[in-house]
Parts: C-alpha cells; structure tokens; sequence
C-alpha cells in the first residue's frame, strides 16, 4: 500500500474562522498527509467568514509540501451558491475539485479533479468526464468494492485516478432547506448560522433513542463514522491511489498519522482501530457500503467482488 | 379573472406506473405521460410497477394513436459492472418508438447522444440539476431538449432559471413532495442496503416493518431503525427516511426534522409557472393506483384548459388526495421553506 496517497477533505462543518485557520495550519505544518481540499462545500452562507484566510491557508499548505485543490460548492441554486463557484473557477493555476455540474463548463479543457459529490456510478460518466479535463476521482461514498475497482480501471485508462473516502462521517444527502435552521424554528434565509454550534454535526436520534443521522445545514451525514482500516488493502488492489480523510474536531494529525502508519505498512487493522479508539472517535465504526451492505453497518473480513 | 398574460398552453405530464395506469392518464386527458422498465434502470423500481419491453411497445401504440407522448424514465445511475443494462433500456425505448427518454447518468446521456442521436433527451429531476450552468452543460454536451427541475426552486428561480438556459423546463405540480436534493441521497442505502441511485428505490417495501409497542403504540422500522412512532389512535404512516420523526439533543420530543408527510399542490400557481416559461407541468405518483391517476389528471386538465381559456380553475377536489390530508406549496411560493 506504500506509495498511496492520503488526502484529508474539505471542511464540512461551520468551525469560527479562527478554528478552520488553526486547524490547517496544523495539518500544513504537522500531518503526514500528501493532498488538502480546502473550500466550503457545503453552504455558501458560510464562506464570508473564512474567504479572507483561503490564501494564507492554501500557502501554509503548500510550504508544508501538501497539495492544494479548491473544492466547490456541493449544491448549486441560489445566486450566491453560483457566485462562489465561479469565483473559485475562477482562480488562475487553482487546481479545482468539482462538486456539482454547475462548475463542469467553467472548468472544460482544463485539468480538474471530480469530487465524491458528482454521481460517477459508470465509465461511461468517467469517460465523459476525463474527456472534459478531469484527471482525478473522488468517488461516491456509497459505492461496493466491484465498482469502485470498474471505475479505477476505466479512469486508469483515461490517465486519471481514484480517491475514496476512509474516514469520517459520510454525507447521505443534501437538501434546499436547512435543517439546522428548522430544528432551531428558523430557516435558511434567517438562520444566525446555528450549526455553527455542532463542531461535527447535530445528533438525529429515533424515538427509541437510537442514534441514526447527524444534520449539517443542508447536509444529512451519517452518525456512525465511516472507519475503513482492513478494507484498505483491497481498495488499494482494486486501483484507488489516495484515500480520504473528511475533518472531524479530533485530532486530525494524529488520526492522519495512525493511517500513514496502515499505508506504509507499519501497522495492522487492528492497532489502527485501537489508535482511533484511543484519540476518542466513537466506535462502532460503519464500513458497510464498500463491503455492498446497509452503509451503517460494520462488517467484519474483507469485501468481496 | 385569472391573468392569462403571456404563456403557450403547457403539456401535462403524468404518471403511469402501469399499463393500465398509462391508459387510464391517456384518457383522462394526459398529453404525455412517462414510466420506466420493470427492473433498476429508473427511480421507482417497486415490485408490481413498471413496464416489460412488449407493454412498454403496445402502450406506446395506445397512446400514440390517441395524440398523447409516452416519456420513458431511465433515470437512476448506471452503475459498472451492471451499466449494459441502462443502455439496453434506451436501446428499448428507442426501438418501441418512445418520444423521449429521461436520463439523469452523465453516461447514459452519452450513450443516448451517440447512439440515439435522433431520439429526444429531458434530464431527469434525478440529475439534480438546479443552476443554469449546470443545466446548460447538459444542453451543450448531450443536447438536452428539456429538463425537470428539482421541487426545491421558487417559481421566481424558475423563471430566472427560463431565461438563461435554451432547453424547456417541466415543473413537478402535484404528488409526493422530494425534500433532499433528487439523485444526491443515500440514506435508503445507509439504513437498508439497497441504493436510490444504483437500484432505483427509497424505502423498499422489503426493508419495512412495523412493530408494536407494549404501550400500544406502533414503531415503523427502516432496516433497523424506528423511523416513527404512531401512537394507537394515530393512523400509522410509511417509514420514509426524510419523513420520519426524531430528537436532536435541544429537543426531546420527536419531530419532523426534515419534513411532514405532506404532499405537493401547486394548483394555485398553476398561472404564475406558465408565466414562468415553464413548457410541461408534472404529476408526480407512478406508485399511486388508476383511481388516484384519474382525479388528478382529470382536474389538472380541466384546471389547464380554464387558465388557458382565461376561466378561474376549479382544483377543490385535489386536496383529498394528498398525503394525510396535509398539502405545501413545497420550496416553490416562497424561500421561507428553506
């Protein structure tokens, strides 16, 4: 697995400005990682806060030897949404993650990235795709091994390469209406950014107390935390190059870490588990998508064909 | 006096889940109605729906020798290694002689422009396509001729949305009401194991149950959680996802976080969406019996035919038929629903 590349994912959640600046400049400085995608992904109304700390971040990054893309936004309808991904199309030598298909034709002819937000279930779509400039993949959460190694394949043969995400809690869905503003009695248009106050979301439990979802805005992610260790080694077969981890308020260097050690071959499944546990990311871990079971569930031994 | 200002009558695109279904909408006044294959190839795969190649080929007859389109939905994704079967459903709508294809995969809309040129392509509200940047990649790339925008755009975005893009636009208008965003969800997937996007289906009836409490009162379950909770003297509902009924750790009594059983009815800005530009008005409710696509067809006719001819539309009766009673005029009259 040595040689594979591990990347960590936008920020999904509202942090303060000075929480997101701080835990860049961290990742630059001290995580072990070979990519970061900066950006909002998720709600325009967010991005006043931190557009001012975009730059300095993205340099941070850089001299601490990560590469920079610049993710768009995951959800394109009002005149702001469009605003903020033209303005990011719109830097020059950025290199761009493309997260909705409003950002597909600013981008044509010009090398881009595809983020697990685009629906990429097929080689045909990988084909159109590469063909309009994208070069890299990353690919929906919800997919079974069978498929992400098709589509590894048939972007290998497009000159391009594949990303899936390892860690965090994985986006279900998005949404027009803001459901951190409804559970608050407000909406999107007045809604005082409240999830500013759930640093990795808002639990949704079922009336008999089970925890179920976890609300982002206009985001629905998963509760569990997507924690992929010994399914590594067959991602990795099946032609994945990188491998993503999406922000959580833990400690992200050393979750990075632990994971470099898995990649590099340092340590097994089971002691990266036990680092996790120990850096406090509530377990059970979900696997379930990869192995092409309910995405909730942890399935034990290793996905199948 | 309603303002008939400046709109071309709309075509009224409607629901056929079946055979008889298709036929049932051709009569009661549909000018086009729209279905898919029995099988994962579009967004209502449910057992007992859909149509078999042969049926697809008669309905298409039917209809068309009573001046009415037939539209077929190939709108889920196609997903490798399976993705030969989206391509031999276009493959079958093509050579029954269907008027239009609705297609949400970027593949499949390739394969639909390379090897169907000639037949016409609508994107499907499953493609999730909501700016006019997105829509006009579609139009430029796979010469989309029409796209069906997502049920979260106010009737003043779609009029703005008119203006900038060179497709025509079909509007959902009645049914079920999609609170996330169509074709970016996979919370059937988390919960159940079988994906809205690579199966065709939310909620499957095959991951539902309904358990009763000691307290009398009933959980309805989606693979292994309680999506709602029906109290004895409450008529107990679906177990949708997005419909269900949950706490958050400010609130401990259950309640609706993403939306309530509630149905779409946009009869009352029926006027204000022709004057938006919008070219097909939709039904939603392939799942729905003949009975329900007949009320519903028959009054959206009626209330189409009255606007155009300037009357005031009669649409009381609608209102029975939506979900629990309970209609919204969803994202379009206003942001505040957002």
């Amino acid at each position: 697995m040595k040689g594979h590349d591990l990347t960590i994912g936008p920020v999904l959640f509202h942090w303060t400005a000075d929480k997101k600046r701080d835990f860049w400049f961290r990742i630059a400085d001290e995580a072990p990682v070979d990519a970061a995608y900066i950006g909002e992904v998720v709600c325009s109304k967010r991005t006043p806060f931190f557009d001012r700390h975009l730059e300095e971040v993205a340099l941070r990054l850089v001299s601490g030897g990560k590469k920079v893309v610049w993710s768009t936004i995951a959800e394109v309808v009002s005149k702001l949404d469009r605003n903020v991904v033209g303005s990011v199309c719109s830097l020059d030598d950025a290199e761009i993650e493309v997260n909705d298909a409003s950002a597909l034709g600013s981008v044509s002819g010009r090398p881009h990235r595809i983020g697990q937000y685009m629906n990429v279930y097929n080689e045909g779509t990988i084909r159109h795709l590469a063909r309009n400039g994208a070069n890299h993949f990353c690919l929906p959460a919800e997919l079974p091994l069978a498929t992400i190694q098709e589509l590894s394949s048939a972007a290998k043969l497009c000159g391009a390469s594949t990303e899936v995400q390892v860690f965090g809690r994985v986006s279900l869905a998005l949404s027009a209406r803001c459901y951190h503003a409804r559970a608050h009695g407000r909406t999107k248009d007045n809604c005082l950014f409240v999830c500013e106050n759930d640093s990795d979301g808002m639990a949704l439990e079922t009336h008999s107390g089970k925890p179920f979802l976890s609300i982002n805005g206009i985001q629905t992610l998963s509760d569990r935390y997507l924690g992929l260790s010994s399914e590594i080694r067959s991602l990795c077969q099946a032609g994945v190059s990188a491998l993503r981890l999406s922000p959580h308020s833990f400690d992200m260097v050393e979750i990075a870490s632990a994971y470099r050690k898995l990649v590099d071959g340092e340590i097994e499944a089971d002691e990266l588990n036990k680092m996790l546990d120990g850096i406090g990311v509530p377990q059970p871990f979900m696997n379930g998508f990869v192995h092409g079971q309910p995405g909730y569930e942890r399935v034990s031994g290793l996905p199948g064909h | 006096m309603t303002d008939c200002g400046s709109f071309e009558k709309p075509e009224l695109v409607c629901p056929a889940g079946t055979p008889a279904a298709l036929r049932t909408a051709v009569d009661a006044g549909a000018d086009a109605v729209y279905c898919g294959l029995a099988n994962e190839t579009n967004a209502r795969n449910f057992a007992g729906l859909n149509f078999s190649a042969q049926a697809l080929e008669q309905s298409i007859v039917y209809a068309h020798q009573r001046n009415a389109k037939v539209l077929m939905a190939v709108n889920s994704f196609a997903t490798a290694p399976r993705t030969s079967l989206w391509h031999d459903a276009v493959d079958i709508a093509a050579n029954a002689g269907a008027d239009a294809v609705i297609v949400a995969d970027i593949g499949v809309a390739a394969y639909v422009a390379a090897n169907h040129p000639d037949l016409r392509l609508h994107l499907s509200v499953q493609a999730g396509a909501s700016s006019p940047e997105a829509i006009r990649y579609y139009c430029k790339e796979f010469g989309v001729r029409r796209v069906v925008l997502p049920r979260i755009l106010t009737v003043g975005e779609i009029s703005a949305i008119h203006r900038e893009i060179p497709c025509e636009i079909e509007a959902f208008v009645f049914g079920n009401i999609g609170m996330m965003s169509e074709g970016r969800c996979s919370l059937t997937n988390y919960a159940a194991g079988i994906s809205t996007n690579m199966h065709g289906v939310c909620s499957p009836a095959s991951a539902v149950r309904y358990v009763g409490n000691s307290d009398g009162s009933t959980s309805a379950e989606l693979g292994p959680f309680d999506i709602d909770c029906y109290s004895a003297q409450q008529p107990t509902g679906y177990p949708t996802i997005c419909k269900g009924r949950y706490t958050t750790p400010d609130r401990s009594e259950p309640y609706y976080a993403f939306e309530e059983p509630i149905s779409l009815n946009l009869s009352s800005l029926l006027p204000d969406l022709m004057r938006a530009g919008v070219t097909a008005l939709k039904i939603e409710g392939r799942q729905r019996s003949r009975s329900y696509v007949h009320m519903v067809v028959s009054a959206y006719r009626r209330a189409i035919d009255d606007i155009s001819a300037g009357l005031q539309p009669d649409l009381t009766g609608l209102a029975a038929l939506t979900e629990g009673g309970k209609e919204t005029q969803g994202a379009f009259k206003t942001k505040k629903w957002r």
